[in-house]
């Protein structure tokens, strides 16, 4: 007869999980190593000095701020990959103080004053970017052109609570050319990322590699940005076939911006968007419409920060009204109180 | 075969596990030699426990009854050997706890033939007089559930069944005992299901297999030999298919709704092995006393197909294949996804015992958690299309009442939403957490 080992009794099922939280954090991390390579080499050691700022920042306030045990929340990776996309979407020449306190608002005002990872309401490197936008709107439209991987800017090393010292070359990008002097530019360059922009958002070529490999691993909610995507597409190529000389072409509308960057890295960030597929579909499809109205129509040459935001607060009406309807029921789900 | 999956129909939602099928599906079913003792619980299927119709002493011959059924909702029990009963108390049970049962020594001289009687005139009987023939085999479902079966041949009044449904799906990871029933005793499943469909009256008799048994499919179609009366429909391997509701929306396209039963619909859902068993018991004379148990998973020295003497120990079975490995620590009774685990080894067989598995340390690891981060993976995997983020959410709360406007009554605790959940939540753990704390609070 066989010993009798110590047996092991818990609930079922028996078989684990293949995807697991931190392996969706690290798959992200993956997914932006093009779009931080691409920073790299276009715009240099500044940019990644601002997203190393941001990152150390978001870090160090998740480390202080998050429910004890102490340290234990880092270890899904999520504080990392806030500091990492807000760094993408700053400029270049950022002042690396302000790209610090951007990750600090991020963690504190953006996930620990909502109780920690998946219970805040909005994207929290949007929440940081927002603060960012609101507190220092020069230094956060100050453009620098591509300036090659060795390049540091003057304005990285301001020194805190001073002015950014402007740095001798600055640049419009695409949609403020568009925008203000209806100049839509080289389509070919906007995919590369050769153009002045966000440090992270200028190369489609690297935001599209980073999608597809959070799509073959399903790390995403691949309706999330192909809702949004969709919705500029068709909105954008409608107004233009309409009024071809008024509104730009759908092509640049998606390749311009922060568009493709919003759309496969915040737009599809789960906590704040909607766990019901068709909830997913409206949250994308309202983004993009939201984008296309303020690009064109809205004060700012860019809208993705606030679409994606305005999104994030219907989330929770999203997914109250799209609850899949339950097997074998004709009611909605939550409409029957017990 | 990807091709031949898109094919077939399948239900909304579910998962993929892994298959793990690969140890076992090719072994043939080997006689498990008789162990020296046997423990019977009264217990071991659904509704009223069985009551001993023998004492502590009594001779008993294979096949005898030694439990008539407790109820209507209750079946009898059958002595696997022949041998002399021991004892009727309370023994260890897979469900965690002593529960009342007949204890047998085998007779070690004896030559423990089949239990054999001529055919039964089954065409014959009444309706009442039929399912108390099926009650007295002791039949119940053998996919896991143990609901007595002639209940579902005992129709409400005025009740009509137009399409019996044979479920061979087997769509745990590593069960593969259907599986082998289905290759090599098909005409057995026929039989069985043929004198289903003449009790019922149906015109139709549908057989789900997943895709991923293509010699099951085969045997069975060979077996059937051209009759048009039974269909054999290969489905996409997705779990939780063998549930009855998912297994009738994926070959009819239809719901069963809430609260309601497939009877419901007008169809009768029977596992592949209880129609074998129905067989065996009305043509040959043969009780349930024995089934076909898949012994496999990491822990297992020698995985196997074992036909088992109902009642034999655990112990007695994981020995005949060579026992534990060393760093086995975890032992299930029936499939992975929603089998029981057991805390000793000394509780027996049971009519409902489809495999037993051992895991190792690696496997039966608990999965570290994390927060909720709200990916909406649970909500794609639920069969039952409820909301298990939320249910579970309610649940940590301990806001139950709340729970039922989300269909908590609904859920069928298939274990699909803990599967996918990258944060390791016990998500359907919690759910039954829940049931259970409303029932109490409703009894």
């Amino acid at each position: 007869m066989s010993e009798t080992p110590r047996l092991v009794v818990q609930p079922a099922p028996f078989l684990r999980p293949q995807v697991t939280t931190p392996r969706i954090m690290g798959d992200v991390l993956l997914a932006l190593l093009p779009c931080l390579g691409v920073a790299g080499w276009l715009f240099g050691i500044g940019a990644l000095l601002v997203v190393a700022a941001a990152t150390v920042a978001a870090v160090a306030t998740e480390w202080a701020l998050a429910p004890a045990p102490r340290g234990r929340s880092l270890a899904d990776g999520s504080a990392a990959v806030t500091g990492i996309l807000l760094g993408l979407t700053l400029p270049p020449s950022f002042p690396l103080w302000m790209a610090a306190l951007g990750g600090f608002v991020a963690i504190a005002l953006g996930k620990a004053a909502w109780g920690g990872l998946g219970h805040n309401l909005f994207n929290p490197a949007l929440v940081g970017r927002a603060f960012l936008q609101a507190a220092f709107p020069i230094a956060i439209t100050t453009w620098v052109p591509p300036s090659g991987p060795l390049a540091l800017y003057r304005g990285n090393l301001a020194l805190p609570l001073m002015q950014s010292a402007p740095d001798a070359v600055t640049a419009a990008s695409p949609l403020n050319l568009m925008k203000f002097q209806g100049d839509t530019g080289d389509l070919g360059s906007l995919f590369l990322g050769g153009i002045p922009g966000s440090l992270g958002e200028t190369s489609a070529l690297a935001i599209l590699a980073g999608g597809l490999w959070l799509l073959a691993r399903r790390a995403f909610d691949w309706r999330l940005p192909a809702g949004m995507l969709l919705a500029v597409a068709a909105l954008s190529a409608l107004l233009h076939g309409v009024a071809p000389e008024r509104y730009p072409s759908a092509a640049f509308m998606l390749l311009s911006g922060g568009l493709l960057f919003g759309a496969v890295f915040m737009a599809s960030d789960p906590v704040t968007s909607p766990t019901s597929p068709l909830g997913a579909w409206i949250f994308g499809a309202g983004a993009g419409v939201l984008v296309v109205l303020i690009r064109l129509w809205g004060g700012l040459p860019e809208g993705v920060m606030y679409a994606i935001l305005l999104m994030n607060a219907a989330t929770p009406l999203l997914d109250r009204v799209t609850q899949p309807r339950a097997f074998g029921h004709r009611r909605w789900q939550g409409s029957a109180r017990a | 075969m990807s091709l031949l999956a898109g094919a077939a129909g399948s239900f909304r939602h579910g998962v993929h596990p892994a298959e793990h099928k690969e140890s076992t599906a090719h072994l043939p079913v080997e006689r498990m030699p008789f162990a020296g003792r046997f423990v019977l619980p009264l217990a071991q299927h659904l509704g009223a426990p069985a009551r001993p119709v023998v004492q502590p002493g009594d001779r008993v011959a294979r096949g005898q009854r030694i439990a008539e059924p407790g109820g209507f909702v209750s079946t009898a029990i059958h002595s696997p050997v022949t041998g002399q009963v021991v004892a009727i108390a309370p023994r260890p049970h897979p469900q965690g706890r002593l529960a009342e049962a007949i204890e047998i020594a085998v007779d070690p001289f004896d030559l423990q033939r089949p239990p054999r009687r001529p055919p039964l005139a089954w065409r014959e009987l009444t309706d009442d007089a039929f399912a108390a023939a099926v009650q007295e085999g002791g039949l119940v479902g053998m996919g896991g559930a143990a609901f007595p079966t002639h209940v579902k041949y005992r129709l409400p009044e005025g009740r009509r069944v137009h399409t019996l449904v044979i479920n061979g799906c087997e769509c745990e990871p590593y069960l593969t005992c259907d599986h082998r029933l289905m290759v090599e005793r098909p005409e057995a499943v026929l039989r069985g299901a043929a004198i289903a469909a003449a009790r019922l009256g149906v015109e139709t008799t549908v057989i789900g297999v997943e895709a991923n048994k293509p010699d099951a499919v085969t045997a069975l179609r060979a077996a059937l030999d051209g009759r048009g009366d039974v269909r054999v429909a290969p489905l996409a391997v997705k779990y939780p298919q063998g549930a009855e509701k998912m297994l009738v929306r994926a070959l009819f396209h239809q719901e069963v709704p809430s609260g309601k039963l497939p009877l419901d619909l007008g169809y009768v859902v029977n596992n592949v092995a209880t129609m074998a068993a129905l067989a065996d018991w009305l043509e040959r004379g043969q009780p349930l006393i024995e089934r076909v148990v898949t012994v496999a998973g990491p822990g297992v020295r020698r995985p196997a197909n074992l036909l088992v003497p109902l009642g034999t120990p655990v112990r007695a079975v994981l020995d005949h294949c060579g026992g534990l490995t060393a760093d086995a620590c975890e032992v299930v009774l029936g499939g992975p996804m929603m089998g029981t685990p057991i805390a000793s080894l000394d509780v027996p067989v049971l009519k409902g015992t489809s495999g037993i598995l051992a895991f190792t340390a690696a496997e039966a690891q608990q999965p570290s958690e994390y927060t909720c981060i709200r990916c909406g993976r649970c909500v794609e995997a639920c069969p039952q299309l409820l909301n298990p983020s939320r249910l579970g959410r309610l649940a940590r709360a301990g806001r139950y009442e709340e729970m039922e406007g989300y269909f908590v009554a609904d859920c069928v605790e298939c274990g699909s939403c803990s599967f996918a959940c990258p944060s390791g939540i016990p998500i359907v753990q919690l759910i039954r957490v829940a049931k259970a704390a409303l029932r109490e609070r409703k009894a």
